[in-house]
């Protein structure tokens, strides 16, 4: 129990780490998606069907699905193309597996505008995606605007984190 | 006879004149021909009169049920309906019929003036309610002037049974328009989207209601995300964009079939749509590759016309009243401003110069003005401003004020207000032009993306 205790930690040290030295990746990670629970342990991939969405967040990491972009920006930065090269290898090793990018803005602009703004984060994610050699027949593109924030709140914090590009896998 | 009503309200310094200070009278905005300059706020203190009106329970030669509906509890409803309408004017403090005593049908023709002066009512409304030959109702309404005994508006109507609060409406449009010498606008209806569920997962539905409130009813059934619908000018359609089968398209949805159709055929997303003012033509927005541009089609299909083409996001719009013009949002200087074109796109002009950013534009159905959502200054507010880009004043004061829409006559302005949080909702709220006047609209759940329709043909 304790040794599984401080790997626990070491594990959160390592992400906060990551996350200080990140340029602009939100100071507090949302909580991991649905089925992708840390609770999975060090166990022998029990369970994970190749080439599904958890098999994906498994390999990319739990954050490892979604660039995030500054306030009224679109532009694919260094940490973006890191995560998006993850996203290309395990999208290589499983070339019959289809994505949709969602595009998201924070809530602070208007409806409209947001949708147009996802639209322009989701393709600009889809470009560079294929630019590395992902055939971009593979990936759909949907623009959610301020619809579906995934942080809550009302804060800096909150908006940086909602800023951003989501791979999602939709199957085969 | 009248009630003072202090009223503290924020106004431009650039607008404290005679236009901004007397939200009762016909105004004509002041001419703007170059940008004025942007001027800091003042506080102003505006002192309003509001004009009594007694609104007794209309009367009923017999007490008949028509439709199930009782003809002497009509006459109360209508009466309250109208008294409410007249209150949330802002203009008049109505005495409705649970304040004062109901008439008989002889004094629908002759008031006892004696009476309502005794109550201090500048104005009294008489009418009723009868059955009529063909199974529907005859509603008869009567504006009366208690000082000069004079007789102000007489107006009869001949209703289906289920449209008895479309005669209040018009009872209470006749008396607004007599009194205020402006257009009538409560006989009319908005579409919005009923919100509910939590933040990060709405369920946003298309819903529809009368300009009180009345009436309301829901038209999808949230499945879908639903945003950004406008009624068709004859009411029979509304254009609005839904999530179906997760893609971002326009649809119109006709509201006595109950199905709808995709406007543009396209695997790009479209949305942000707009109806021309005769109905014939619709503005939308579509995104091709991540750039987004403004486009019109006819409302029965056919080739899309674009109408931008900058590297820039080109988004919303509307077009005024004369259909030749078209205002829209572009952030081509680098930030969201207001430029208004020609319905071909040529002649591109920005006009929003007053700092921040500006978004939402709709043009006024008088024409004389366009109402925007400005943001700066971790706000955002409904204001307005000419077709030129002068006269910009800010309407409201909040943490997240949004897409303005108007009356159909031009003086009141709807949008929906966002409290900030994880618990944040949107809620609808109209103001008058003057600033004053600040209401919520009562609706079922929450609400966002009014769309205020003109009078009902």
């Amino acid at each position: 129990m304790t040794i599984r205790k401080t790997t626990a930690m070491i594990a959160a040290i390592t992400m906060l780490t990551v996350g200080a030295c990140a340029k602009k990746a939100p100071d507090t990670l949302p909580p991991a998606p649905d089925g992708s629970g840390t609770d999975t342990g060090a166990g022998t991939g029990t369970g994970v069907v190749p080439g599904s969405q958890e098999d994906f967040l498994a390999s990319v990491g739990a954050m490892g699905d979604r660039i995030f972009f500054d306030l009224d920006q679109y532009n694919v930065d260094a940490q973006d193309q890191a995560t998006l090269q993850s996203q290309a290898q395990w999208l290589a090793r499983n070339p019959a597996v289809r994505v949709t990018l969602e595009g998201h803005a924070d809530e602070r602009g208007t409806r409209d505008y947001n949708i147009a703004l996802g639209e322009r984060r989701a393709n600009a994610a889809k470009n560079y995606l294929a630019s590395i050699g992902v055939d971009p027949s593979r990936i759909d593109v949907i623009s959610y605007g301020k619809e579906r924030p995934a942080a809550l709140g009302s804060t800096e914090e909150a908006w940086a984190q909602n800023r951003r590009a989501v791979t999602v896998v939709i199957g085969r | 006879m009248k009630r003072s009503l202090a009223t503290r309200l924020t106004l431009l310094a650039a607008a404290m004149g005679a236009f901004a200070a007397l939200p009762a009278a016909a105004q004509t905005p002041p001419a703007t021909t170059e940008d004025t300059p942007r001027t800091a706020e003042v506080v102003a203190e505006v002192s309003t009169e509001r004009t009594v009106i007694a609104v007794p329970a209309f009367a009923t030669p017999a007490v008949v049920n028509v439709a199930g509906l009782s003809t002497g509890t009509l006459g109360r409803q209508i009466a309250d309906v109208i008294a409410a309408d007249l209150e949330r004017s802002g203009l008049y403090a109505p005495l409705g019929p649970g304040s004062v005593r109901a008439i008989t049908m002889g004094e629908v023709r002759a008031p006892q003036f004696a009476d309502w002066q005794a109550r201090n009512a500048d104005n009294v409304v008489h009418g009723f309610v009868q059955a009529s030959s063909t199974g529907g109702l005859v509603v008869g309404c009567y504006l009366y002037d208690t000082a000069l005994q004079t007789e102000l508006v007489r107006q009869g109507y001949e209703i289906q049974p289920g449209d008895w609060r479309r005669a209040a409406h018009k009872c209470a449009d006749a008396i607004y328009s007599r009194l205020s010498g402006e257009s009538p606008f409560f006989d009319s209806r908005v579409a919005y989207i009923a919100e509910s569920g939590p933040k990060g997962n709405r369920i946003k539905r298309l819903a529809i209601m009368d300009s009180d409130g009345g009436n309301h009813r829901f038209i999808t059934n949230g499945q879908a995300l639903a945003i950004s619908p406008r009624f068709s000018p004859d009411y029979k359609k509304i254009v609005y964009v839904s999530y179906l089968n997760n893609r971002v398209r326009v649809f119109i949805y006709d509201i006595n079939a109950g199905t709808q159709k995709l406007v543009t055929e396209s695997s790009n997303a479209t949305f942000a749509p707009r109806w021309s003012p005769d109905g014939r033509q619709i503005l939308y927005s579509m995104a091709v590759g991540g750039n987004t541009d403004i486009y019109r089609v006819s409302a029965d299909g056919g080739t899309p016309v674009r109408l931008t083409s900058t590297p820039g996001i080109d988004v919303g719009g509307s077009f005024s009243p004369d259909g030749r013009k078209i205002v829209f949002e572009s952030d081509r200087s680098g930030s969201q401003q207001i430029y208004t074109m020609n319905i071909d796109g040529s002649n591109q002009q920005r006009i929003s110069f007053g700092g921040g950013r500006y978004a939402t534009p709709e043009w006024s159905p008088r024409g004389d003005l366009i109402a925007f959502t400005r943001m700066g200054g971790g706000e955002f507010r409904v204001g307005v401003m000419t077709p030129s880009g002068g006269g910009e004043r800010l309407l409201t004061n909040s943490w997240q004020d949004e897409a303005p829409t108007w009356s159909p006559n031009g003086r009141v302005i709807q949008f929906f207000r966002t409290s900030p949080g994880r618990e944040g909702k949107s809620t609808l709220w109209q103001v008058d032009l003057t600033g004053v006047n600040l209401r919520r609209l009562p609706t079922p759940q929450d609400g966002s993306d009014p769309s205020w329709g003109p009078i009902l043909p």
